[in-house]
């Protein structure tokens, strides 16, 4: 929202600059009609983005801080950190950091197999492919995958039944640990793909300069290695945690009904299959997660451009 | 007095030498075997699902197996109707995208490079909106204005948005692999308009990343259910979402479609990013969650 208006003060401040020097009088002002022009290259895609980005965004906000009847409100906010919304958020951010951390330390050591470990060398090549693909399969298809392995009559279920394990009912896929198990499926390609890049700035010489000087391997890893991991590695898991938390279709096809998490809950509000009392709870609940995503997007650049440094 | 102690020096770093090796030839194994051990578990957790759905799409019977779960799906008018709908929504929002998008890329690496920070700032705020949030935005926006939701192209505009990141990604670096400035100056020094320097020079030379940018969203589309179903719309994941409700093998049957589908979009990429170096080299992970 603040781009849009920062990119208005921009043509504002110019125009208003260029009457200013009245030396350079002949040259001046045209160059700032053409600057001006310049402008009007970009306004289609500005006034697209105001239109099915930022205009959604400032309605659900005007919405969120209004009373039905008009009027500034703070209830629908208020109403966020209590009873079941309260209980969605939690189960919301549960599943998120679960998945983001069970995601973020396996995709972490699958990494640095491929990339420090000493495997064949088509591994790297086809495991990036593969991430690619896996972290696009997602939704509704990655959910029924999920309940033809682990499902009741699942596979793996029946597999395990068979020797004598019998997983149900202490688990079933449609809790938040199956639930969480599944979005890994998600997770882990894409932080293999983010933290890859990382390991790869990893130098091998700093490991044999550290064993040259007689450290260990925990002394390297305490004084070497994760202390250029850490920015790189947190920002991913915190990518992984806003990832998860805007999932979906996905918790959809697995859990309808049985899970309350916030992006199920603002489904079920907008399609009308829940009557509230108050019209607004919905524009509440997706101004949270807005909130919640975007501190996340926002850590994760500010991390991102910590681990940078390393990098060159 | 003197050999004795160099020869015992010389014995001591000997046996030193002989010592460290033995070491380090384990710690070699132990690493291979971790790994391994990484890499299969890795391995296990992409394939299991994937074998488990695909047996249950082929079990016809108790212990047999055969392709009929397919053929239904195939001879379902549903599936041909919901694919080819889900299939030109890709399309068209591939086309918008892209003549949204290049001219714009183009002109603030040509003339406006200060404007940049604000459009990567712009692109990544498709990331901070959820799908869900951004419906619920939206269906605030066409209550006031009713007759956007009349025609399904709406939705082919509301993806643009989705796509916005990757689109963006790919044609920003596309634009900064090749040089933009010398191009056009190039070309208007031969006399080019501006909008020939843009369809005959900057074009051709943008094809790998306009390619790129082209099968995420159509991965991205395909695969889109949270803004489809809440605004409403019949799309294939939607169809995907009802078979699976009401049969469980034609849904598995579906799922591993959907999964071949995804396959052979990125192989496209990859295949593209390959060929034409790392021109186009972007994020790869979509918003179909």
């Amino acid at each position: 929202m603040t781009d849009v208006s920062e990119g208005s003060d921009i043509v504002l401040t110019e125009e208003l600059e260029t009457p200013a020097p009245v030396l350079s009088a002949p040259r001046r002002p045209r160059k700032s009609r053409r600057g001006a022009i310049a402008w009007v290259g970009v306004v289609p895609f500005f006034a697209y983005a105001a239109f099915f980005m930022l205009l959604p965004i400032i309605v659900l906000l005007l919405k969120t801080f209004t009373s039905v009847g008009g009027g500034f409100t703070l209830t629908n906010i208020s109403a966020l950190f209590h009873g079941q919304y309260r209980a969605a958020f939690i189960a919301s951010i549960e599943v998120s950091i679960v998945s983001a951390i069970g995601g973020g330390l396996f995709g972490l050591f699958v990494a640095y197999a491929a990339v420090h470990g000493r495997g064949p060398r088509w591994i790297q090549p086809l495991l990036t492919t593969f991430c690619g693909v896996a972290s696009n399969f997602a939704g509704i298809p990655l959910a029924f995958a999920f309940i033809a392995t682990l499902g009741p009559t699942g596979v793996i279920t029946v597999l395990l039944t068979h020797l004598g394990v019998h997983i149900y009912p202490h688990f079933t896929i449609f809790s938040l640990a199956g639930l969480s198990l599944t979005y890994i499926y998600f997770q882990l390609p894409l932080m293999i793909l983010i933290i890859a890049p990382s390991l790869e700035g990893l130098r091998e010489e700093w490991r044999e300069a550290a064993e040259n000087l007689g450290a260990t391997q925990r002394q390297y890893w305490w004084h070497v290695g994760l202390p250029v991991l850490l920015p790189g590695l947190a920002g991913a898991t915190v990518l992984l945690f806003g990832n998860a938390f805007s999932a979906y279709a996905t918790p959809y096809a697995l859990a309808s009904g049985g899970i309350n998490l916030v992006p199920i809950m603002i489904g079920s509000l907008l399609s009308g299959n829940v009557v509230v009392t108050n019209p607004r709870l919905g524009d509440s609940l997706a101004f949270g997660m807005i909130v919640i995503v975007g501190i996340t997007v926002f850590a994760y650049a500010l991390l991102q451009r910590r681990a940078a440094k390393w990098l060159q | 007095m003197g050999v004795p102690s160099t020869r015992t020096a010389q014995m001591a770093a000997m046996t030193t030498v002989g010592d460290d090796k033995p070491k380090k030839v384990r710690k070699r194994h132990k690493m291979r075997f971790w790994t391994y051990f990484w890499l299969i578990m890795a391995a296990l957790y992409f394939l299991v699902p994937l074998y488990s759905t695909l047996q249950f799409s082929l079990e016809t019977g108790q212990h047999a197996y055969g392709f009929k779960w397919y053929l239904q799906i195939f001879r379902d008018p549903m599936f041909r109707t919901t694919f080819l709908f889900s299939l030109r929504l890709a399309v068209e929002t591939v086309i918008i995208g892209l003549a949204l998008m290049v001219p714009t890329v183009y002109w603030v690496h040509l003339r406006l490079p200060r404007v940049r920070p604000v459009m990567d700032l712009i692109s990544i705020l498709p990331f901070v909106v959820p799908p869900v949030a951004l419906v619920v935005g939206l269906s605030g926006v066409f209550n006031l204005m009713p007759w956007l939701l009349a025609n399904s192209q709406i939705l082919a505009f509301i993806y643009v948005i989705l796509a916005l990141p990757f689109t963006y990604r790919s044609l920003d670096a596309g634009m900064r692999a090749i040089n933009v400035k010398t191009l056009t100056e190039a070309a208007q020094s031969v006399g080019a308009p501006g909008w020939k320097t843009l369809l005959f020079v900057i074009l051709p030379n943008m094809r790998t990343a306009m390619l790129g940018a082209a099968f995420l969203t159509l991965a991205i589309v395909m695969g889109e259910y949270t803004i489809s179903s809440l605004l409403l719309f019949n799309t294939f994941a939607v169809y995907i979402y009802y078979i699976g409700n009401t049969e469980a093998q034609p849904a598995a049957a579906l799922a591993i479609i959907s999964f071949a589908l995804t396959w052979g979009t990125m192989m496209c990429l990859f295949f593209l990013a390959k060929t034409r170096g790392r021109a186009s080299s972007g994020p790869t992970a979509a918003v179909g969650r």
